[in-house]
Protein backbone atom coordinates (compact mmCIF):
# COMPACT_ATOMS: atom_id res chain seq x y z
CA UNK A 1 0.00 0.00 0.00
CA UNK A 2 1.57 3.43 -1.10
CA UNK A 3 1.60 5.95 1.74
CA UNK A 4 1.41 9.65 1.39
CA UNK A 5 4.90 10.81 2.12
CA UNK A 6 6.01 13.28 4.86
CA UNK A 7 2.47 13.24 6.12
CA UNK A 8 0.57 11.04 9.13
CA UNK A 9 -0.98 7.87 9.08
CA UNK A 10 -4.77 7.64 9.15
CA UNK A 11 -6.44 4.83 11.14
CA UNK A 12 -7.95 3.89 7.39
CA UNK A 13 -4.74 3.15 6.39
CA UNK A 14 -3.43 1.76 10.15
CA UNK A 15 -5.33 -0.94 9.35
CA UNK A 16 -4.38 -1.84 5.82
CA UNK A 17 -0.67 -2.14 7.39
CA UNK A 18 -1.42 -4.66 10.47
CA UNK A 19 -0.18 -7.71 8.88
CA UNK A 20 2.87 -6.27 7.22
CA UNK A 21 3.63 -4.96 10.50
CA UNK A 22 3.29 -8.26 12.26
CA UNK A 23 4.74 -10.25 9.47
CA UNK A 24 8.00 -7.84 9.75
CA UNK A 25 7.13 -6.70 6.04
CA UNK A 26 8.09 -2.94 6.21
CA UNK A 27 10.51 -0.77 5.88
CA UNK A 28 12.02 0.84 8.83
CA UNK A 29 10.74 4.06 7.93
CA UNK A 30 7.00 2.92 7.42
CA UNK A 31 7.58 0.69 10.48
CA UNK A 32 8.61 3.88 12.53
CA UNK A 33 5.39 5.95 10.95
CA UNK A 34 3.15 2.92 11.96
CA UNK A 35 4.20 2.81 15.80
CA UNK A 36 4.17 6.78 16.06
CA UNK A 37 0.34 6.08 14.49
CA UNK A 38 -0.36 3.32 17.51
CA UNK A 39 1.39 5.63 20.28
CA UNK A 40 -0.80 8.38 19.74
CA UNK A 41 -4.10 6.09 18.67
CA UNK A 42 -5.67 3.91 21.43
CA UNK A 43 -8.35 2.71 19.05
CA UNK A 44 -5.94 1.54 16.81
CA UNK A 45 -3.90 0.18 19.90
CA UNK A 46 -7.02 -1.95 20.80
CA UNK A 47 -7.41 -3.08 16.64
CA UNK A 48 -3.91 -4.51 17.07
CA UNK A 49 -4.48 -6.23 20.40
CA UNK A 50 -7.52 -7.44 18.46
CA UNK A 51 -5.46 -8.95 15.75
CA UNK A 52 -3.08 -10.65 18.18
CA UNK A 53 -6.18 -11.88 19.95
CA UNK A 54 -8.10 -13.49 16.87
CA UNK A 55 -4.79 -14.61 15.72
CA UNK A 56 -4.30 -16.56 19.19
CA UNK A 57 -7.76 -17.71 19.19
CA UNK A 58 -7.59 -19.13 15.81
CA UNK A 59 -4.38 -21.03 16.71
CA UNK A 60 -6.68 -23.07 18.72
CA UNK A 61 -9.38 -23.67 16.68
CA UNK A 62 -7.68 -26.98 15.48
CA UNK A 63 -9.76 -29.53 14.04
CA UNK A 64 -10.74 -32.11 17.14
CA UNK A 65 -8.65 -35.24 16.63
CA UNK A 66 -11.62 -37.30 16.72
CA UNK A 67 -10.70 -40.17 14.60
CA UNK A 68 -13.56 -42.69 14.04
CA UNK A 69 -12.52 -46.11 15.47
CA UNK A 70 -12.87 -47.98 12.27
CA UNK A 71 -10.93 -45.27 10.12
CA UNK A 72 -8.41 -45.67 12.96
CA UNK A 73 -8.02 -49.76 12.55
CA UNK A 74 -8.42 -49.08 9.22
CA UNK A 75 -5.36 -46.99 9.08
CA UNK A 76 -3.09 -48.94 11.39
CA UNK A 77 -3.75 -52.44 8.97
CA UNK A 78 -2.91 -49.86 6.24
CA UNK A 79 0.54 -49.35 7.89
CA UNK A 80 0.76 -53.28 8.93
CA UNK A 81 0.45 -53.97 5.30
CA UNK A 82 2.90 -51.81 4.03
CA UNK A 83 5.52 -53.00 6.45
CA UNK A 84 4.92 -56.44 5.65
CA UNK A 85 5.64 -55.83 1.84
CA UNK A 86 9.12 -54.04 2.42
CA UNK B 1 -16.16 -14.79 -42.17
CA UNK B 2 -13.26 -15.66 -41.53
CA UNK B 3 -10.35 -14.35 -39.41
CA UNK B 4 -8.58 -12.72 -42.34
CA UNK B 5 -11.98 -11.00 -43.92
CA UNK B 6 -13.08 -9.91 -40.65
CA UNK B 7 -9.60 -8.04 -39.77
CA UNK B 8 -9.91 -6.71 -43.30
CA UNK B 9 -13.17 -5.08 -42.33
CA UNK B 10 -12.28 -4.00 -38.84
CA UNK B 11 -9.01 -2.48 -40.30
CA UNK B 12 -11.81 -0.70 -43.14
CA UNK B 13 -14.16 0.70 -40.25
CA UNK B 14 -16.70 -1.67 -41.11
CA UNK B 15 -19.10 -1.14 -38.56
CA UNK B 16 -21.10 -4.77 -38.85
CA UNK B 17 -17.74 -6.55 -38.35
CA UNK B 18 -16.95 -5.20 -34.80
CA UNK B 19 -20.80 -5.94 -34.26
CA UNK B 20 -20.64 -9.46 -35.21
CA UNK B 21 -17.68 -9.93 -32.96
CA UNK B 22 -19.30 -8.46 -30.00
CA UNK B 23 -21.90 -10.53 -30.70
CA UNK B 24 -19.69 -13.50 -30.88
CA UNK B 25 -17.19 -13.08 -27.90
CA UNK B 26 -19.40 -10.85 -25.59
CA UNK B 27 -20.64 -12.67 -23.33
CA UNK B 28 -17.65 -15.74 -23.30
CA UNK B 29 -15.73 -12.87 -22.32
CA UNK B 30 -17.79 -11.50 -19.89
CA UNK B 31 -17.94 -15.14 -18.26
CA UNK B 32 -14.60 -15.63 -18.01
CA UNK B 33 -13.72 -12.17 -16.77
CA UNK B 34 -16.10 -12.77 -13.77
CA UNK B 35 -13.64 -15.44 -12.75
CA UNK B 36 -10.88 -12.92 -12.55
CA UNK B 37 -12.64 -10.12 -10.24
CA UNK B 38 -14.86 -9.47 -7.62
CA UNK B 39 -18.28 -7.45 -9.71
CA UNK B 40 -20.14 -8.05 -12.55
CA UNK B 41 -19.45 -4.20 -12.93
CA UNK B 42 -15.83 -4.68 -12.40
CA UNK B 43 -16.02 -7.50 -15.23
CA UNK B 44 -18.00 -5.44 -17.93
CA UNK B 45 -15.56 -2.52 -17.19
CA UNK B 46 -12.63 -5.55 -17.92
CA UNK B 47 -14.43 -6.30 -20.82
CA UNK B 48 -15.03 -2.61 -22.69
CA UNK B 49 -11.17 -2.72 -21.86
CA UNK B 50 -10.57 -5.44 -24.19
CA UNK B 51 -12.56 -4.16 -27.13
CA UNK B 52 -11.22 -0.91 -26.88
CA UNK B 53 -7.15 -2.69 -26.43
CA UNK B 54 -8.28 -5.02 -29.58
CA UNK B 55 -9.12 -1.81 -31.49
CA UNK B 56 -6.03 -0.05 -31.07
CA UNK B 57 -3.75 -2.98 -31.48
CA UNK B 58 -5.69 -4.19 -34.59
CA UNK B 59 -3.23 -2.59 -36.84
CA UNK B 60 -0.36 -4.31 -35.50
CA UNK B 61 -2.24 -7.19 -34.86
CA UNK B 62 0.04 -10.44 -36.85
CA UNK B 63 -2.48 -13.24 -36.70
CA UNK B 64 0.06 -15.56 -35.17
CA UNK B 65 -2.73 -16.84 -33.31
CA UNK B 66 -6.19 -16.22 -33.99
CA UNK B 67 -8.55 -13.63 -33.49
CA UNK B 68 -10.14 -14.74 -30.45
CA UNK B 69 -7.22 -16.25 -28.54
CA UNK B 70 -5.99 -12.93 -29.09
CA UNK B 71 -8.66 -11.40 -27.56
CA UNK B 72 -8.88 -13.91 -24.66
CA UNK B 73 -4.91 -13.26 -24.13
CA UNK B 74 -6.06 -9.20 -23.72
CA UNK B 75 -8.41 -10.11 -21.55
CA UNK B 76 -7.28 -12.41 -19.18
CA UNK B 77 -3.91 -10.04 -18.93
CA UNK B 78 -6.28 -6.97 -18.01
CA UNK B 79 -8.25 -9.01 -15.83
CA UNK B 80 -5.69 -9.94 -13.37
CA UNK B 81 -3.77 -7.02 -13.12
CA UNK B 82 -7.85 -5.85 -11.98
CA UNK B 83 -8.25 -8.49 -9.98
CA UNK B 84 -5.16 -7.61 -7.78
CA UNK B 85 -5.84 -3.91 -8.00
CA UNK B 86 -9.02 -4.69 -6.61
CA UNK B 87 -8.74 -7.52 -4.02
CA UNK B 88 -6.05 -5.05 -2.63
CA UNK B 89 -7.55 -1.92 -2.78
CA UNK B 90 -10.74 -3.64 -1.12
CA UNK B 91 -10.75 -2.08 2.37
CA UNK B 92 -10.68 -4.97 4.84
CA UNK B 93 -12.82 -2.64 7.64
CA UNK B 94 -15.74 -0.93 6.40
CA UNK B 95 -15.09 2.64 5.42
CA UNK B 96 -18.31 3.79 7.10
CA UNK B 97 -16.27 3.63 10.53
CA UNK B 98 -13.98 6.06 9.60
CA UNK B 99 -14.71 9.85 9.55
CA UNK B 100 -13.75 11.96 6.76
CA UNK B 101 -10.09 12.34 8.01
CA UNK B 102 -9.85 8.29 7.69
CA UNK B 103 -9.75 8.63 11.76
CA UNK B 104 -12.24 5.89 13.52
CA UNK B 105 -15.67 6.87 13.98
CA UNK B 106 -17.05 4.16 15.13
CA UNK B 107 -13.91 2.50 16.95
CA UNK B 108 -13.69 -1.15 17.62
CA UNK B 109 -15.37 -2.52 20.34
CA UNK B 110 -13.37 -4.17 23.07
CA UNK B 111 -14.31 -7.63 22.82
CA UNK B 112 -11.03 -9.39 23.95
CA UNK B 113 -12.09 -9.60 27.69
CA UNK B 114 -15.11 -11.52 26.56
CA UNK B 115 -13.53 -13.62 24.16
CA UNK B 116 -14.24 -16.48 26.80
CA UNK B 117 -17.31 -16.20 27.90
CA UNK B 118 -18.63 -15.65 24.06
CA UNK B 119 -16.77 -18.83 22.89
CA UNK B 120 -14.92 -17.28 20.02
CA UNK B 121 -12.30 -19.90 19.79
CA UNK B 122 -15.15 -22.24 19.38
CA UNK B 123 -16.99 -19.83 16.67
CA UNK B 124 -13.86 -18.89 15.09
CA UNK B 125 -13.14 -22.14 14.36
CA UNK B 126 -16.45 -22.58 12.35
CA UNK B 127 -15.53 -19.34 10.58
CA UNK B 128 -12.55 -20.26 8.98
CA UNK B 129 -14.51 -22.95 7.15
CA UNK B 130 -17.06 -20.18 5.86
CA UNK B 131 -14.13 -17.76 4.36
CA UNK B 132 -13.41 -17.29 0.31
CA UNK B 133 -11.21 -20.30 -0.50
CA UNK B 134 -7.67 -18.64 -0.48
CA UNK B 135 -8.03 -17.04 2.42
CA UNK B 136 -9.07 -20.42 4.39
CA UNK B 137 -6.34 -22.63 2.95
CA UNK B 138 -3.81 -19.46 4.01
CA UNK B 139 -5.24 -19.51 7.35
CA UNK B 140 -5.71 -22.97 8.04
CA UNK B 141 -2.02 -23.17 7.27
CA UNK B 142 -0.76 -20.04 8.78
CA UNK B 143 -2.68 -19.37 11.76
CA UNK B 144 -4.34 -23.02 12.83
CA UNK B 145 -1.30 -25.10 11.73
CA UNK B 146 1.66 -22.70 12.38
CA UNK B 147 3.42 -23.04 9.39
CA UNK B 148 5.51 -20.16 8.91
CA UNK B 149 5.04 -17.64 6.19
CA UNK B 150 7.78 -19.29 3.57
CA UNK B 151 6.38 -22.80 4.51
CA UNK B 152 3.03 -21.92 3.36
CA UNK B 153 4.04 -20.54 0.51
CA UNK B 154 5.70 -23.61 -0.58
CA UNK B 155 3.04 -25.62 0.12
CA UNK B 156 0.44 -23.75 -1.65
CA UNK B 157 2.42 -22.54 -4.72
CA UNK B 158 2.03 -19.07 -4.40
CA UNK B 159 4.51 -15.73 -3.62
CA UNK B 160 4.72 -13.85 -0.16
CA UNK B 161 2.81 -10.95 -1.69
CA UNK B 162 -0.22 -12.63 -2.42
CA UNK B 163 0.01 -15.05 0.65
CA UNK B 164 0.12 -11.66 2.91
CA UNK B 165 -2.59 -10.21 1.15
CA UNK B 166 -4.70 -13.58 1.73
CA UNK B 167 -3.97 -13.75 5.38
CA UNK B 168 -4.24 -10.25 5.85
CA UNK B 169 -8.19 -10.20 4.55
CA UNK B 170 -8.67 -13.84 6.32
CA UNK B 171 -7.20 -11.99 9.61
CA UNK B 172 -9.30 -8.94 9.64
CA UNK B 173 -12.57 -10.71 8.59
CA UNK B 174 -11.85 -13.44 11.86
CA UNK B 175 -11.16 -9.98 14.13
CA UNK B 176 -14.42 -8.75 12.41
CA UNK B 177 -16.76 -11.48 13.06
CA UNK B 178 -15.33 -11.60 17.00
CA UNK B 179 -16.34 -7.89 16.56
CA UNK B 180 -19.90 -8.74 15.59
CA UNK B 181 -20.58 -11.38 17.57
CA UNK B 182 -20.22 -9.46 20.98
CA UNK B 183 -22.00 -6.29 19.76
CA UNK B 184 -24.91 -8.33 19.28
CA UNK B 185 -24.03 -10.46 22.55
CA UNK B 186 -24.45 -7.03 24.35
Amino acid sequence: MKLLRGRDLVCRQAVELMTDYLEGRMSRSGRRRFEAHLARCPNCTEYLAQIRETIRLTGQAAAPADLPPQLRDDLIQLYRDWQSGQ
Amino acid sequence: MDDADLLASLRGGDERAFVALVDLYQGPMLRLAASFVPSRAVAEEVVQDTWLAMLRGIGSFQGRSSLKTWLFQILVNRARTTGTREQRTTPVVDPARFDDTGAWADPPSEWVAAADDLRLAARIREWVDLLPERQRQVVLLRDVEGLAADDACAVLGISETNQRVLLHRGRSRLRQLCEDEYREAR
